[in-house]
C-alpha cells in the first residue's frame, strides 16, 4: 500500500503545528521521520490516524484520496499504530487485548478466547513475533507488551505500521530485537512509519529520513548522511555533538560511598556493596543497563531511601542517616531520573518549580511567609539564565515542552552552591538543543569544583561528559575505567564482565 | 572513543498541540485575572441552568397550576400564566427571605458562616491531596468540647468565649489529626479513616449525651444545655460575630495556602507527593498538619452554633453541615473565596427556601435542596453546561478531582 500525504496542514488558533507537509511513503519501505520534541511529529501522525482533523490539504491512499474522520476508517484504510504510551488492558492476556474491539463469539455471546489465542499464535509466526497469548500483559516486559501493540495493528490488516518513538521505554536489547522485528515486517511488505529523535536509530534501519522542524518537512535524507548532518537539520543550525572541556583539575574525594547495600521493600538485594568516592572537580559517569541498581543507589545517596548497610559520607561526615532535606542542605545537588515523577509539580508554575527545594531559604521566606518578590526575582533570572522558554513564569511546568522543564530542575538545582552533583540521565527525553546546554552547565559545575556524578543508561552522554566511569551490573559496580576504553568493552562489562581486562578477554 | 556524537534522549510525549514555547519573552507579572474568568462563567451556567430546571419543578408542584392541566389544550394561557405566577412568587420569595432585609441577611449570614468555615476545612485538606470527607465527624468532636467547656466551666466573659472557642478548635483538630497521623504513619487512606471516624463521632456524641454530665436537667431528652451567656459570641440583632471569625478564617486559610511556606507544602504535597519528598518536605507531617487544620476548621464550624446561634448538643446538632461542607468546598473550586462565595450561597438558599415555603405559591423548601444537588451536578460536569449554553469550550474543564484509592 502507498500512501501518500499532500499539503497537510493543522492548525489550532493561530498557530500551525503542521505546515503543509509532503510526505510519500512507498510499500515496504522503512521511512524515519526524524524531529525534535514538539517538531509536529505527532500532530502529523495523529492526522494520519483518524485522532486530529486537518485544516488543509489530503492523504491518498494508493492514489485514491481518503478522509479519516476517527482511527476506526484509517485501521479500516490499513493504517496501524503502536502509540508511546500503549494502549493495553493489563490485566487482560495477550489474546483478549489483540481481540479487543473486534470479539469473537460462539453464539449466546460467549467469547472465543481460543480463535483469539490461534489468531495471535498464527501472526507471531509469520512475523516472529515471540508472544505468549495466555500470558496477561502485566506480567511480561514492555518489550514484548511492544510486541502485543504491534500484533492487535497486524491483527487489523495494517499495511502501513506507525511507531512512535518505539524505542525510548526499550533495553538495547530490545531495541536490537525491535529492530529485527521491523525487517520481518518490511520484507513482508508492511511498509513502517518510524518516529525517533535517536540518529543511531535512524541511521540502522532506515531506508529514507524525513526531517520535520516546526511543523515543517525541511528535507530527506539518506541513511548514509552523517548524524552531524541529520542533527543539523533537526534543530536549525549546527549543533556540537560533543562536549568541550578542559581536562579535569581533579581535587580531594569529597563524596565516598562505602560497602552500600540497599534492599528493596520486595526483600531484593538491589544494590550490592557498592563502594566509589567522587572526587571534586571530576565527573564520575555510573553507566549500566537500566534496572541494575543506579536508580536505588542514588536514591540512598540523598537519603530518599536509606541504605541497610554502608557508609555514605561528605567531607569525612556521615549522611548515612540524612533525609532529603539534610542530604540537599549539605550540599547535594539532585536531578532525579525521572523529573515529572520527583523532579517537579507539574501545576506548579515555573516560579514555584524553581524555588521547589529553596523556599525555606532565608532568601526566600520570612518566618512562615514567602517572600514573594524574591520569588519572582528569582524565576525572572534563571529563566534568563537558563534560556527556559516558557509563556510567563506563571506557567504551569506540565505546559513546557521536555526540554524546557529539565531546564527548570537544572536551574533549581543549580542555583545554590553545590559540593556534590548527582544527575540521574539528566538529557532523557531532551532535544538536541538542550542537551547540548545542560551538558555545558554540568560540565561548568565540575569546573568549579563540583564533584558530578552522573547516571546514565547512554553510553554516548557517559563517554561525552565523565573523567571516570563506573559500570554498575546487578547491583554492583564491575569495575571503573576511563573514558579511553573502547566501546564494545565497556558494552561487555554492562552486562557483567569484570573490569578492562575480562572484557579484553572476552572480545579475544 | 570519547569524541563519538552522541544521539541520546529517550522521548517525552510531544507537545504538539501546545504553541511551540519560544521567542516570546517572560512576562513578570500574568494576567491572573483571566484564568478564573471561565471558572466563573461556568459557576454562573450551572446556577441559572438549574433554576431553569427548577422553575419546572415549581410550576408543576403549585397547586393552581396542577389544576389548569386538564384543560390545557382548550385554554393553554391559564397553564402558562399560572406558571409564571408560581416561578415568579417563589423565586422572589426565595430572594428576598435570603437577602432581602437587613435580618434576611443576618440570618443568611448565621446560617452560612458554619458551612464556611467545614468548608474551608474540605477546601484545605483537598489542597493538600487530601479528601476530607470526615468534616462531620470533625465538628461533631468540635461541638462536644466547645459545650461541654461552655456548660460546664464558670469563667468570666469573654475568656470563657475564647476557651469555649479554643476547645472546640481543639475537638475538631484531634479527630482530624488522628486521621492526618494514619495516612502519615500507615498510610491508610483518609477518605475510608474520615468515613469511619464520623461514625465514631456520632457514637460518642450520642454516648456523652447519655453522660450526667452532658444532660439537660430536668429534661428526659437527649439534649445538652446550651452553653452559659458567657461563653457566647456577642450579637448585633440577630446576627452573631461569630460570622467574622468565620470570614478571617477564610483570610487565614487563603494566607497559608497562598502566601505561606506551609501552603507551598501543602499544595506541593497535594499535586506531587513524590517530588516534593525529593525536594526535601517532610511529607507525612504535611498531612498530619494539613488535617489538623481542617480538623480545627470543622471545629470552628460548630462553634458557630454552639456558641453562636446557642444550640444545645443532640443528636441531630450537627444535621449535614459537615457534608454539605463538602459540596460547598467542591462549588468553591477547593479556593478559599470560592469556598466563602459557595458558602454564602448555600446559606442563602436554605434560608429563602423558609420563606419560599411560607409564600401565597407554597413551594416545598425541599426545591432549595434540589437546587443546591443541580448546582453541583452542574459544576461537576462542565462540559455538560457548555453545551447546553453554547458556551465556548476551554481547557478548564477540570473539575475538583479527588485522588485515586492507590494515593
Amino acid at each position: 500500500m502507498k500512501l501518500e500525504i499532500r499539503g497537510l496542514t493543522k492548525r489550532f488558533g493561530s498557530f500551525t503545528a503542521n505546515d503543509k507537509i509532503d510526505l510519500t511513503i512507498e510499500p515496504g519501505e522503512i521511512h524515519c521521520l526524524l524531529g525534535e520534541n514538539g517538531a509536529g511529529k505527532s500532530t502529523l501522525m495523529n492526522m494520519l490516524y483518524g485522532l486530529l482533523e486537518p485544516s488543509e490539504g489530503e492523504l491518498l491512499v494508493d492514489g485514491e484520496p481518503v478522509r479519516f474522520g476517527s482511527p476506526g476508517d484509517a485501521i479500516a484504510a490499513g493504517i496501524g499504530m503502536v502509540h508511546q504510551h500503549f494502549m493495553l488492558i493489563p490485566v487482560f492476556t495477550v489474546a483478549e487485548n489483540v481481540m479487543l474491539g473486534r470479539e469473537k463469539t460462539r453464539g449466546l455471546g460467549f467469547l472465543n478466547r481460543a480463535a483469539a489465542a490461534d489468531l495471535v499464535r498464527e501472526l507471531s509466526t509469520t512475523y516472529r513475533l515471540a508472544v505468549d497469548p495466555d500470558a496477561l500483559v502485566e506480567e511480561i516486559p514492555v518489550g514484548v507488551q511492544q510486541r502485543v501493540e504491534i500484533i492487535k495493528a497486524l491483527a487489523n490488516h495494517a499495511k502501513v505500521l506507525i511507531l512512535d518513538e518505539p524505542t525510548a521505554v526499550l533495553t538495547p536489547q530490545e531495541i536490537d530485537e525491535l529492530m529485527g522485528i521491523m525487517r520481518e515486517l518490511k520484507k513482508q511488505g508492511t511498509s513502517i512509519i518510524f518516529i525517533t529523535h535517536k540518529l543511531r536509530e535512524v541511521k540502522a534501519i532506515g531506508d529514507r529520513i524525513s526531517v520535520i522542524r516546526r511543523g515543517k518537512v525541511v528535507g530527506t535524507a539518506d541513511p548514509s548522511a552523517s548524524e552531524a548532518e541529520l542533527a543539523e537539520m533537526m534543530v536549525g543550525r549546527s549543533v556540537k555533538l560533543t562536549v568541550d572541556k578542559q581536562v579535569a583539575k581533579t581535587g580531594s574525594p569529597v563524596l565516598a560511598v562505602k560497602d552500600v547495600t540497599v534492599v528493596d521493600p520486595r526483600g531484593v538485594q538491589v544494590v550490592k556493596d557498592v563502594s566509589f568516592e567522587a572526587r571534586a572537580g571530576e565527573v564520575l559517569g555510573i553507566a549500566g543497563v537500566q534496572g541494575n541498581g543506579q536508580t536505588e543507589l542514588i536514591k540512598s545517596l540523598l537519603g530518599l531511601v536509606k541504605p541497610d548497610a554502608g557508609e555514605i559520607t561528605i567531607d569525612g561526615k556521615d549522611i548515612r542517616k540524612h533525609g532529603p532535606r539534610e542530604s540537599l542542605a549539605e550540599g547535594i545537588g539532585y536531578i532525579p531520573e525521572d523529573r515529572s515523577h520527583d523532579g517537579y509539580v507539574g501545576a506548579f508554575s515555573v516560579r514555584e518549580n524553581l524555588v521547589l527545594d529553596l523556599y525555606r531559604e532565608k532568601e526566600f521566606s520570612r518566618g512562615m511567609a514567602l517572600r514573594l518578590d524574591k520569588l519572582e526575582e528569582n524565576a525572572a533570572h534563571r529563566i534568563e539564565e537558563f534560556d527556559i522558554r516558557t509563556e510567563s513564569m506563571e506557567s504551569s511546568v506540565s505546559s513546557l515542552s521536555g526540554g524546557n522543564q529539565q531546564k527548570v530542575v537544572v536551574a533549581r538545582e543549580f542555583s545554590r552552591p553545590l559540593k556534590v552533583l548527582i544527575a540521574s540521565q539528566p538529557t532523557r527525553g531532551v532535544d538536541v538543543g538542550s542537551i547540548e546546554f545542560i551538558h555545558k552547565r554540568i560540565i561548568a559545575e565540575r569546573d568549579k569544583g563540583v564533584a558530578v556524578v552522573i547516571v546514565s543508561t547512554e553510553l554516548d552522554e557517559i563517554y561525552a561528559l565523565s573523567d571516570r566511569i563506573a559500570v554498575m551490573y546487578d547491583g554492583r559496580i564491575v569495575g571503573t575505567v576511563t573514558p579511553d576504553i573502547a566501546r564494545e568493552d565497556i558494552g561487555l562489562m554492562m552486562a557483567g564482565a569484570h573490569g578492562p581486562a575480562e572484557a579484553a578477554e572476552a572480545t579475544r | 572513543m570519547s569524541t563519538e556524537p552522541r544521539t541520546q534522549a529517550a522521548p517525552e510525549p510531544e507537545e504538539a498541540q501546545a504553541p511551540a514555547a519560544g521567542e516570546r519573552k517572560p512576562t513578570r507579572r500574568p494576567i491572573a485575572a483571566a484564568d478564573w474568568i471561565p471558572t466563573i462563567k461556568t459557576t454562573i451556567a450551572a446556577i441559572v441552568l438549574a433554576l431553569v430546571i427548577g422553575a419546572v419543578l415549581i410550576a408543576f408542584s403549585s397547586q393552581a397550576v396542577l389544576e389548569t392541566l386538564p384543560y390545557f389544550f382548550s385554554y393553554p394561557w391559564d397553564f402558562f400564566s399560572e406558571a409564571a405566577h408560581a416561578i415568579g412568587e417563589s423565586y422572589w420569595a426565595l430572594l428576598t427571605g435570603s437577602v432581602g432585609s437587613t435580618s434576611a441577611l443576618a440570618t443568611t449570614l448565621v446560617r452560612s458562616a458554619p458551612l464556611i468555615c467545614a468548608g474551608l476545612g474540605v477546601t484545605l485538606a483537598f489542597r493538600a491531596g487530601l479528601f476530607n470527607i470526615g468534616a462531620q465527624g470533625q465538628l461533631i468532636l468540635g461541638a462536644l468540647a466547645a459545650g461541654y467547656v461552655g456548660f460546664t466551666w464558670d469563667l468570666p466573659p469573654g475568656i470563657h468565649l475564647l476557651a469555649a472557642l479554643v476547645a472546640g478548635l481543639l475537638g475538631g483538630a484531634l479527630w482530624g489529626g488522628i486521621a492526618g497521623v494514619l495516612k502519615a504513619r500507615t498510610g491508610a487512606h483518609e477518605v475510608i479513616t474520615t468515613i469511619m471516624m464520623n461514625y465514631l463521632a456520632a457514637a460518642l456524641l450520642i454516648y456523652c449525651l447519655g453522660k450526667n454530665a452532658f444532660q439537660r436537667p430536668g429534661s428526659d431528652n437527649t439534649q445538652s444545655p446550651p452553653v452559659n451567656d458567657s461563653a457566647t459570641f456577642p450579637t448585633v440583632g440577630n446576627l452573631h460575630l461569630g460570622v467574622i471569625v468565620a470570614f478571617l478564617a477564610a483570610v487565614l486559610v487563603w494566607w497559608i495556602l497562598n502566601r505561606s511556606t506551609l501552603g507551598f507544602e501543602m499544595r506541593a504535597v497535594g499535586a506531587n507527593p513524590d517530588a516534593s519528598r525529593t525536594a526535601g518536605m517532610n511529607v507525612p507531617a504535611v498531612y498530619t498538619t494539613a488535617m489538623i487544620i481542617a480538623g480545627a476548621l470543622a471545629g470552628l464550624a460548630a462553634t458557630m452554633g454552639i456558641l453562636g446561634h446557642h444550640d444545645s448538643l443532640s443528636p441531630t446538632m450537627a444535621g449535614s453541615i459537615g457534608f454539605d461542607a463538602i459540596t460547598v468546598a467542591l462549588l468553591g473550586r477547593a479556593t478559599p473565596i470560592g469556598t466563602v462565595l459557595a458558602g454564602l450561597l448555600f446559606g442563602a438558599l436554605s434560608v429563602g427556601g423558609v420563606a419560599m415555603q411560607a409564600s401565597a405559591a407554597a413551594t416545598p423548601k425541599e426545591l432549595t435542596q434540589i437546587l443546591q444537588a443541580l448546582i453541583v451536578l452542574f459544576v461537576a460536569a462542565p462540559a455538560l453546561v457548555q453545551g447546553i449554553m453554547r458556551m465556548k469550550a476551554t481547557d478548564e474543564n477540570k473539575t475538583v478531582m479527588a485522588k485515586g484509592w492507590g494515593g
